[in-house]
């Protein structure tokens, strides 16, 4: 479903981003390791059209991506959850879900979808007409999350979204990814630091190292992977 | 107490026009963080555009009012294909350059319109026919308020009740606000940023031709540095009530509006334009995020 081939990313001189490959398939869940300023974010918005590659291509569903408007990119249905979640303060909850079904014009639907994500996260209902940065670093990460899904997304880019939070959220997010994933077959690209929760989610993981992608296996053998473990699991 | 009325509704009406033109200062600023100098240039343009519509169809002896419709619209128009283009040409390519550059580029845009319209035109002033009738209800009020005032009144407050339900309750509306907030992100749910901003410089420029036509109506007289002073003014009215604040271009428009109303007539009148820079001191000094302006994230 989407290709990323050889891609090369630079900000300025300093290259971020190097000869990365990536590939996933319809229906699976991946997610993309490393540690802090490896390059995982670069790589999502590469993606989205945000940070466009100086060489290399990336294809989904088969046609180029690699230089498309970020608009047109969420037309194909590609949408990303941002590191930092990202929610516009000043516009209220539901207009934020709102923005997150901009490119739609099925009303009757949007509504219906706006139901949906009220029943995956209810504290969301109760704060519908509050502005988005009064909203509490939990509630941000699902109202990042229900925005995104507003698009009815083919393929959702997931940027750390355990950072920052309680456990108990966090279990209560990785539900919910795994939940998206069951029930729409939603393709879904995670990207964590924190690897043992991924790796529990995603079927394949990439790891990568100062803008390199240095290992790529099952999730299951890159759990028991000694180098992985040391670097990564914290044991 | 009549004279106390008078005033304070000249004041409102210069305060309007103030407002309608400060609404294009604020909307642009609270969308690329940029003061849009040749704004002033884009009103005086509307107000000449409508001048010469006038002059074209009075010829063909058309109905007044007609005219005056047909001038507004036509500047409208006008205006606002100057708004779009100069976005284009000016700040567009620097869009991701220093601010300052952005800056400069503006001001550089503002002296290109005003000598343009002088060559293009003329360097003299011309007058503007006013075509606003005088009605009848208005004759037993006439010692505190004219027709022209009125129909200044009506058109602005119009004009913003219409802004504000396209700001607030349309999704072009909320595109712009989100925009403002954070472009990358509104980039990630598949908004088409360089539209929403061709989008704003269209309305700021509309306003700013209907404050053209209106003000051109009232004074009489147009030439092509009128964009100067009422631009600098609308400006301080945008910074007053908080630049990037609609309901603040809008409070601001009005205080300054009464400012000089009431100074002039009950102080003097040759200290008019000195309180419009008295109060850019004073805002910049004691409260630089303006009265209702944010003084992080710009909200627009
Ligand atoms: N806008 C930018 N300008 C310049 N350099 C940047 C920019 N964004 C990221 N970088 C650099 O690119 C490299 C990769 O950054 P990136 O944000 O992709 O890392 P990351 O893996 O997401 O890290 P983290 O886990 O901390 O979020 C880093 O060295 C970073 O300093
Ligand atoms: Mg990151």
């Amino acid at each position: 479903m989407l290709k990323i081939k050889n891609i090369q990313t630079f900000y300025g001189n300093i290259q971020a981003l190097k000869d990365v490959s990536i590939e996933i398939s319809e229906g699976e869940i991946i997610t993309l390791i490393g540690a802090n300023g490896a390059g995982k974010s670069t790589t999502l918005m590469a993606v989205s059209g945000i940070v466009p590659p100086r060489s290399g291509e990336i294809f989904f569903m088969g046609e180029p991506i690699t230089d498309m408007e970020p608009d047109k990119i969420v037309s194909l249905g590609i949408c990303q959850v941002p590191e930092g979640r990202r929610i516009f303060p000043y516009l209220s909850v539901t207009e934020n879900l709102d923005m997150g079904a901009f490119l739609r014009n099925d009303k009757a639907k949007i509504k219906k979808d706006m139901e949906y994500v009220f029943d995956l996260f209810p504290i969301l209902a109760d704060r519908r007409h509050q502005a988005g940065g009064t909203l509490s670093g939990g509630e941000r990460q699902m109202l990042a999350i229900s925005r995104a899904l507003m698009a009815r997304p083919r393929l959702l880019l997931l940027d750390e979204p355990s950072l920052g939070l309680a456990p108990l959220i966090v279990k209560k997010i990785f539900e919910i990814i795994g939940k998206i994933n069951a029930e729409n077959n939603t393709t879904i690209f995670l990207v964590e630091q924190n690897a043992n929760l991924a790796l529990k989610v995603a079927t394949r993981g990439y790891v990568m190292e100062n803008g390199r992608i240095t290992l790529t296996d099952s999730s299951k053998n890159l759990l028991a992977n000694e180098d992985v473990k040391k670097a990564y699991l914290g044991f | 107490m009549d004279y106390f009325l008078e005033l304070f509704l000249g004041g409102l009406t210069r305060g309007s026009i103030y407002a309608l033109i400060a609404l294009g200062y604020t909307m642009v600023y609270g969308i690329i963080e940029l003061i849009n100098f040749a704004h002033g240039e884009i009103y005086m343009i509307g107000a000449f555009t409508a001048l010469i519509v006038i002059s074209v169809l009075t010829l063909m002896g058309m109905n007044t009012i007609a005219i005056l419709v047909i001038a507004g619209v036509v500047a409208v128009i006008y205006s606002s294909a100057y708004g779009y283009t100069v976005e284009k040409i000016a700040y567009k390519p620097l869009r991701n350059a220093p601010r300052l550059s952005a800056l400069i580029s503006a001001i550089g845009m503002s002296l290109f319109l005003q000598n343009y319209v002088r060559l293009a035109q003329t360097p003299n002033f011309l007058s503007f026919p006013n075509l606003i009738p005088d009605f009848e209800f208005i004759k037993p009020y006439a010692h505190i308020i004219g027709s022209t005032e009125i129909v200044i009144l009506i058109t602005t407050a119009v004009v913003m009740v219409l802004l504000t339900i396209l700001i607030k309750f349309t999704n072009t509306g909320k595109a712009m606000r989100a925009t403002s907030q954070d472009k990358t992100m509104a980039m990630l749910v598949g908004i088409n940023v360089n539209r929403i901003i061709s989008i704003t410089f269209v309305a700021g420029s509309a306003t700013a031709a209907i404050g053209g036509v209106l003000i051109a109506s009232h004074i009489g007289m147009i030439n092509f540095y009128i964009g100067f002073m009422v631009g600098i003014k609308a400006f301080v009215a945008a910074v007053l009530g908080g630049i990037g604040s609609i309901p603040g271009a809008v409070l601001g428009g009005f205080i300054l509006g009464w400012t000089e109303s009431f100074a002039t007539g009950y102080v003097s009148s040759d200290y008019e334009d000195v309180f419009a820079f008295l109060f850019l001191v004073l805002i910049l000094i004691f409260r630089p995020a303006g009265i209702l302006g944010r003084s992080g994230k710009h909200e627009i």
